[in-house]
């Protein structure tokens, strides 16, 4: 099955589930965990096709969601463009961001510890600055019209994440089938090789940080609308640095699938241990620590990879029974 | 003499305390094959950074194409025609031989399947045909020069700069790829070579520099360069070359 | 403002406060100099090594500058631990997963301590916690030049283990040339634990040091170890007396921004040095090539 077909199933298949009418409790489950997934899917572009690992990518997320909650709370801007322009403000900080440091030449442990202060100033700023209510932080009125992208039925926010992801998913599709993508990835394998053979690497990975900041400001900005309320420890806070590059290292880095997979593992492993230990602060965040590290040491291409592995072990096995058969 | 596609011009660079490459000048002809010998340590792979941008020269110029190059990074020397391999080399390991290939080809193809093509095609040249779809790091070295070489092609390249294409090849890998190389030259792409392997460069050479210490001490056709005593001396040892005269 | 009544004593206390940071600082730059990580659990390590002395005081009534003699060699052998059994097995040789391992360390740890211990900030009280001596007319903590004075005997202590001992100079080896001194025998796996072992006791020492005078919490690590990378940075990654120096330095500017910023504001002046010295000189001042 081509790789589209297979995210036009996904897709559907995926649609089809709040017309099962499952409970309040899995409803919610399912469209937080395909958020971080699209947060994922951001950090995947930058990360699993770029190789340049960012911990800070919370610095992204907390851009979408503020500019999404303070200008529809401060400045009465309507939702829908309150929602775009949070994107294109997540964008332009990584753009920001990834001018200074690329430019700088930073790559590896540099470039994740610079992330990670970009993210960590921000949160410090939005947790003083009045504009984003400081310590309180921000809440959105209560108005559920699909005029102010807030909507009765908790399936249409489903529906909405779900049509977000898939077209996360179709641009990691479009990256796996263009020059781009080609680039991105020789980039990643060996930056001075790619260079030679007429590649402008820093441009490239500008242009990879700014859609990878695009995607994970879209997961923030739906966020705001979700929840309705955000503070400096939510929006940038560390958890979602973590969250989003864990899917994507679960799920397989480089992959279409990865993040996604990835997001619905994690928060699956989440909720068990809460059901085992209850709902203690940290502790989810202990078993995503452990689950990075198991993953990384034992499989390090992640589920994704596993199933590659599966498939590549299968088809080794029918050749040799079909060379059984001939043979004789 | 027409202008030569590539003229260096008193390049210097200095490395902290060492001075790598000395007032180094050469060029290269149109369509001709240029070497680059000498001893190990000489400067050569120092000299071959700083004309494809990966080094910024301390003194010098670099021109290409009768146009000053001097200082342009190594992608832009790239799209003006200038594409070199390396001396250790430097697969994308994770993507196969075609996908390798492919990064090259689409410096002058955009779409996917243009570059997957013309990539397919340049395997064949350099005999990788059979290979497209195997992990590029499973191959051998004799296989990974192919691919380096492949890749370098694919960007049709009209100079094309080969760090030492035949290190660590055995004598037969060496036969093969000899011809390889003749027939890159026979389309008009104009080649510099740094080299050890002597009968190679004899054979393939119709200029030739030697660099030394730095400095470009010698100059010449194969068998002008051969039975130059200043060469055999900054290979063998001074006194060498007398040694050599006095046995003769 | 600017009176020298108000601006020695700041100097003063930043010096002290720069000392342990510095100490914190030169466990981070021992391990990136040799191991040529950055280690992202270095935080949670520290906020785990206040814990053991608030207990160690809490629960057996241990003085800080005493349980420092069994804290130290506990976290070496930690640290040890944790590099040979964990961290190097587990990123098969790659820096991108080592750099994926330790965040995860730092997760693990950082939230066990909150899972255990709940987000309250806790101190310990000693009977000298609040005497002050008295220095040119600046009243300073007595703990804080204590640990003033510590931290300098730490720094010749391991500078001495790196100059001196054998084990030293199969550091040194291994931090100039792995491969070569792999070749000549030396057990690099055992080299990386150790130097791992000695960056975390250096944070075990520094939690003593600190835990008299200042409160912990399980994000108060993270606080600190932040820091220590803009020393790091700023003194050069992997260089010893960059460590010191960065350190006192950092302490002083952090003193003086917090005296005309205030608390918060100051907090970020660090954050922003930290940015604009990895952007502008990565090698920092005294460190080599990045």
């Amino acid at each position: 099955m081509t790789r589209l077909a297979a995210i036009v199933l996904v897709a559907a298949a995926l649609a089809a589930i709040p017309l099962a009418a499952p409970s309040n409790a899995v409803l919610n489950f399912l469209v937080v965990a395909l958020m971080i997934a699209l947060a994922g899917q951001g950090w995947n572009v930058l990360g699993g096709y770029g190789g340049q690992y960012s911990f800070g990518h919370a610095a992204f997320f907390g851009t979408g969601a503020y500019v999404t909650a303070v200008l529809q709370v401060r400045y009465g801007v309507n939702a829908w463009i309150g929602f775009a322009l949070g994107i294109a403000a997540g964008a332009l900080v990584g753009r920001v961001i990834g001018a200074l440091t690329f430019r700088a030449g930073l790559r590896g442990s540099y470039f994740a510890l610079v992330t990670l202060a970009f993210a960590e100033v921000l949160r410090i700023i939005a947790s003083v600055a009045p504009i984003t209510g400081a310590g309180v932080g921000t809440l959105i009125k209560l108005d559920l019209r699909p005029e102010a992208l807030q909507f009765q039925s908790r399936a249409v926010f489903y529906w909405a994440i779900l049509g977000l992801v898939t077209l996360s998913l179709l641009i990691a599709w479009l990256i796996e089938h263009s020059r781009f993508g080609a680039w991105l990835v020789a980039v990643r394998e060996n930056e001075d090789a790619a260079r030679a053979l007429g590649v402008d690497a820093t441009r490239l990975k500008l242009n990879a940080m700014t859609l990878s900041a695009a995607i994970t400001a879209a997961a923030g900005c739906f966020y705001a609308q979700y929840f309705l309320f955000i503070d400096a420890g939510i929006a940038y806070g560390p958890w979602i640095s973590v969250e989003a590059l864990l899917t994507a290292i679960v799920g397989g880095v480089g992959t279409i699938f990865g993040p996604l997979v990835g997001a619905l593992m994690v928060r699956i492993l989440g909720e068990a241990a809460r059901l085992v230990t209850g709902d203690a602060p940290g502790l989810d965040l202990v078993i995503y620590g452990a689950v990075l590290v198991l993953v990384v040491a034992f499989a390090p291409r992640g589920l994704m990879g596993l199933v590659t592995d599966m498939r590549a072990a299968f088809a080794r096995r029918a050749r040799r029974r079909a060379a059984e058969v001939t043979g004789g | 003499m027409a202008k030569p596609l590539l003229a260096i011009h008193a390049i210097s660079k200095r490395f902290g305390g060492v001075l790598a490459v000395d007032q180094a000048s050469l060029f290269a002809e149109e369509g001709k094959i240029t070497a680059l010998i000498g001893p190990n340590g000489a400067g050569k792979t120092t000299l071959f950074a700083i004309i494809t941008g990966f080094v910024r020269p301390d003194a010098g110029t670099i021109r290409y194409e009768d146009r000053d190059v001097t200082g342009a990074p190594p992608h832009a020397l790239a799209r003006l025609g200038m594409t070199r391999t390396f001396q250790i080399v430097q697969p994308f390991a994770g993507l196969t031989v075609v996908e390798n290939i492919a990064v090259g080809a689409h410096l002058r193809r955009r779409a996917r399947g243009a570059a997957l093509a013309a990539a397919t095609a340049v395997a064949r040249d350099v005999g990788l045909g059979d290979m497209l779809d195997q992990p590029a790091g499973t191959l051998t070295v004799a296989g990974r020069k192919r691919l380096e070489l492949a890749r370098a092609l694919a960007t049709q390249p009209k100079l094309l700069l080969l760090d030492e294409v035949l290190a660590g090849l055995n004598p037969s890998e060496i036969r093969d790829v000899l011809p390889v190389v003749r027939a890159i030259q026979a389309r008009g792409v104009t080649i510099v070579m740094i080299e050890h392997v002597m009968q190679a460069v004899m054979s393939l050479a119709d200029h030739i520099f030697v660099l030394a210490e730095g400095k470009v001490i010698a100059q010449g056709s194969p068998e002008g360069v051969a039975a130059d005593p200043r060469v055999v001396e900054a290979y063998l040892g001074k006194g060498a070359a007398k040694l050599g005269a006095g046995a003769a | 403002m600017l009176s020298p009544a108000i601006l020695i004593p700041a100097v003063l206390n930043g010096l002290l406060t720069g000392a342990v940071y510095a100490l914190i600082a030169l466990g981070l730059t021992l391990i990136y100099g040799v191991l040529h990580i950055i280690n992202f659990a270095h935080g949670a390590l520290l906020t785990a090594a206040l814990f053991a002395a608030y207990f160690a005081q809490k629960l057996f009534g241990i003085d800080p500058y005493v349980a420092v003699f069994a804290l130290t060699p506990a976290f070496f052998a930690l640290g040890y631990a944790l590099q040979r059994f964990v961290i190097g097995p587990a990123s098969h040789g790659d820096d991108r997963n080592m750099l994926l391992v330790t965040l995860g360390l730092a997760v693990i740890v950082e939230n066990t301590l909150l899972y255990a211990f709940h987000a309250d900030t806790r101190t310990i009280d000693v009977a000298y916690g609040f005497q002050t001596i008295d220095v040119g007319g600046a009243f300073l903590a007595l703990p804080r030049v204590v640990g003033f004075g510590a931290a300098f005997v730490v720094a010749l202590i391991l500078w001495a283990i790196l100059t001196l001992t054998a084990t030293g100079k199969a550091i040194r080896a291994v931090a100039k040339e792995k491969l070569g001194a792999e070749l000549s025998g030396i057990d690099v796996a055992h080299v990386y634990a150790i130097t791992f072992g000695l960056g975390t006791a250096c944070l075990a020492v520094a939690a003593c040091l600190l835990i008299p005078t200042y409160y912990v919490n399980p994000h108060v690590g993270n606080a600190f170890v932040l820091v220590a990378f803009t020393i790091v940075v700023l003194g050069g990654m992997g260089s010893v007396p960059g460590a010191l120096i960065g350190g006192l330095l950092i302490g002083v500017v952090e003193s003086l921004c917090g005296l005309y910023l205030g608390e918060s504001l100051g907090q970020i002046g660090i954050f922003l040095i930290f940015i604009l010295v990895l952007l502008a000189r990565p090698s920092g001042l005294f460190g080599e090539r990045a």
